[in-house]
């Protein structure tokens, strides 16, 4: 009984810390540019596909996943280049197609160039799993939280202590300003891009020996980062690493104990029971609109 | 006396949508002579029950400035609405529909109640949430849906005769196909939608909502209950995405949870996108465009989905309006 609420808990808690990194990749993009990237999840696949692809090209696994990793990097500054700097003016409307629309395109060029078959990354640990109190808990699961936490300090790390960090910071509070005290916003906005991509590419990696990885992989994950973004009120870190643990826990303990047909509709309902009682999200601030 | 009254502005425009429509009319009543066979008619079938949805969806994207991605879920509702009402309930099919419109605008009234208020991004997740649950929920109930299979949907039937795509019918002593009275049925149901948006654009209805996707809240200064009048159009767009959901499930025979993907709700608000937001006419052309870009792609399926994005992207980045609000700018620009 209890050695089964620890279990679900723990793979709540492991699914959690995947979508609290997808939701740090949205937040952190949309805080440098108010755009929602609908194409975040593919980070995830350029991750988990680009280092399936390249190990079974023959390239070592511990080569293969920072390559992989630095692909998506490239996707995600190319995006910006692109895609999202040349509309600079266009509507929310419009700039949401356009991400929905880089997503197609990067979903289309994996299974054009890599396949629509499903891969497994093997294990980071060689021993599969551990038993635990009679609670049976992947390896895996630890690397990730492991990595997750890493991955978290070092971004609090860049934002409170790098000149670069700060001025990532200033331009997503204020564009104008910051690029009248010399940040060349244009350069930053690129690098927020990057450093999401990043990101989500490492997410799609730790996540992959226990999901399997696919070259459609990325719009699930992608929507339930997005919905753990809007959870922590979108733009709060802080926000997206908790709605991103809360997502976890609430698909856990509904695939064990009520039904796991029904798990994929948790972080939706979830989102509008939040969205029509608390509007602005959870942690979101309740920003006073200029008319 | 009374000649003396002159015209008032909104009864100039008022009279200015009829030489849109006869075009319409015209190319509706022009391609049945241009289509070659069934394959044909089947493609502007499907063209034309969707650029329906998309006339409706406009109302809500292109003139009110509210997003919706979601309004699949209103179309699969309408399709296995009724669908299951004939099976179930052993309705006949046009009052299934009617039935299954009449649910949707309550479902619509009840959700867009809450969700209406949110703004921007917290209204984007809110309506894809929607779908995506609706989507999920028709995955699941198989028994009722019959899930991943799908579900077999009885035929249309019009004064009590039967309407198969694969029967033949006199029409006043011309021998006309199934498909071809079903094409008939799309256009008209085209045509409506058309004509009902047009009317609806120049109601007082419609300019309370151009004049709240301009600024809601100099909207509300000026008096304008924004509220209300984003709910009724909320659900006048799914009504819109409903009846063309009954009439595709009829017209295929066969419907899946497909129509009610994240995907499908994106390619409908694709097209409203790419065809021009408040742009019905732009619309259409829209629909026409992203269901035969595919057709062209087939000795390329491999790449359809790069390209598609491909397409995508750079419509909008260099017409952020729309083809048809841009072309149209351009044109008026070279004629001045």
């Amino acid at each position: 009984m209890f050695s089964e609420f620890f279990q679900f808990t723990f793979s709540g808690v492991t699914l959690g810390a995947i979508y609290a990194l997808v939701a740090l990749g949205f937040t952190l993009i949309y805080n440098a540019s108010h755009v929602i990237n609908f194409a975040q999840g593919e980070f995830l696949m350029i991750g988990g596909m680009g280092t399936v692809v390249l190990m079974d090209a023959g390239v070592p696994i511990y080569f293969a996943i920072p390559l992989a990793i630095a692909m998506a990097g490239v996707a995600g500054i190319l995006l910006h280049r692109l895609a999202i700097a040349p509309a600079k003016n266009a509507d929310v409307v419009t700039l949401i197609i356009i991400t929905i629309g880089a997503s197609i395109f990067l979903r289309g060029l994996a299974q054009v160039f890599w396949g629509k078959e499903y891969h497994a990354l093997p294990n980071f640990s060689a021993t599969e799993s551990i038993n635990l109190g009679g609670a049976i808990l992947l390896t895996q699961s630890l690397w990730i939280l492991g990595i997750a936490a890493v991955l978290v300090t070092a971004l609090g790390l860049f934002f409170t202590r790098t000149t670069l960090g700060k001025a990532l910071l200033a331009t997503s509070m204020n564009k104008d300003a910051a690029s009248l005290m010399g940040i060349k916003t244009g350069a930053i906005l690129m690098m927020a891009f990057g450093i999401s991509a990043v990101i989500g590419a490492a997410a799609g990696v730790i996540v992959a020996p226990i999901t399997l990885t696919s070259y459609d992989i990325g719009i699930m994950l992608g929507l339930k980062g997005f919905i753990a973004a809007a959870i922590g009120g979108l733009g709060s870190s802080t926000g997206a690493i908790l709605g991103g643990l809360l997502l976890g826990l609430a698909e856990a303990y509904t695939a064990g104990y009520i039904s796991s047909d029904y798990k994929d509709a948790v972080p939706f309902v979830i989102i509008l029971a939040i969205l029509f009682f608390l509007p602005n999200g959870l942690l979101g601030s309740r920003a006073v609109e200029r008319v | 006396m009374s000649e003396a009254i002159p015209q008032s502005p909104s009864r100039v425009r008022a009279t200015a949508k009829w030489p849109g429509l006869t075009v319409l009319a015209v190319i509706l009543l022009v391609l049945p002579f241009l289509a070659g066979n069934d394959y044909h008619y089947d493609l502007m079938i499907k063209i034309a029950l969707t650029a329906g949805v998309a006339v409706g969806l406009n109302l809500l994207v292109g003139y009110a400035g509210q997003i919706s991605l979601g309004h699949a879920a209103f179309y699969a509702a309408g399709a296995y609405g009724s669908a299951l009402l004939v099976q179930q309930f052993e309705l006949t099919p046009v009052p299934a529909m009617v039935l299954a419109a009449v649910g949707v605008a309550v479902l619509a009234w009840l959700v867009g109640k809450p969700i209406l208020h949110l703004k921007g991004h917290y209204l984007s997740m809110a309506t894809l949430g929607l779908g995506v649950i609706a989507a999920i929920v028709i995955n699941n109930e198989d028994q009722l849906t019959g899930g991943p299979d799908g579900l077999p949907v009885a035929p249309l039937s019009l004064f009590g005769h039967e309407l198969s795509v694969f029967g033949s019918y006199d029409l006043f002593g011309v021998a006309i196909t199934g498909t071809q009275v079903w094409y008939g049925i799309a256009a008209g149901f085209l045509f409506l939608s058309v004509l009902f948006a047009l009317n609806l654009i120049d109601s007082p209805l419609g300019r309370a909502l151009r004049a709240l996707h301009g600024s809601e809240i100099a909207a509300q200064v000026a008096g304008v209950d924004t509220g209300k009048f984003k709910l009724r159009v909320f659900v006048i767009s799914a009504v819109y995405a409903s009846l063309a959901g009954s009439l595709y499930g009829y017209y295929g025979g066969f419907i899946t949870p497909n129509i009610a993907s994240f995907t499908h709700s994106i390619e409908l608000i694709t097209i409203v996108v790419l065809g021009g937001m408040a742009s019905t006419y732009g619309v259409i052309l829209g629909t026409v465009i992203l269901l035969l870009i595919p057709q062209f792609l087939t000795g390329f399926q491999e790449l359809e989905m790069v390209l598609f994005g491909a397409i995508l992207m750079v419509v909008m980045i260099f017409m952020p309006r729309g083809l048809v609000p841009t072309l149209a700018r351009r044109f008026q620009k070279e004629a001045s």
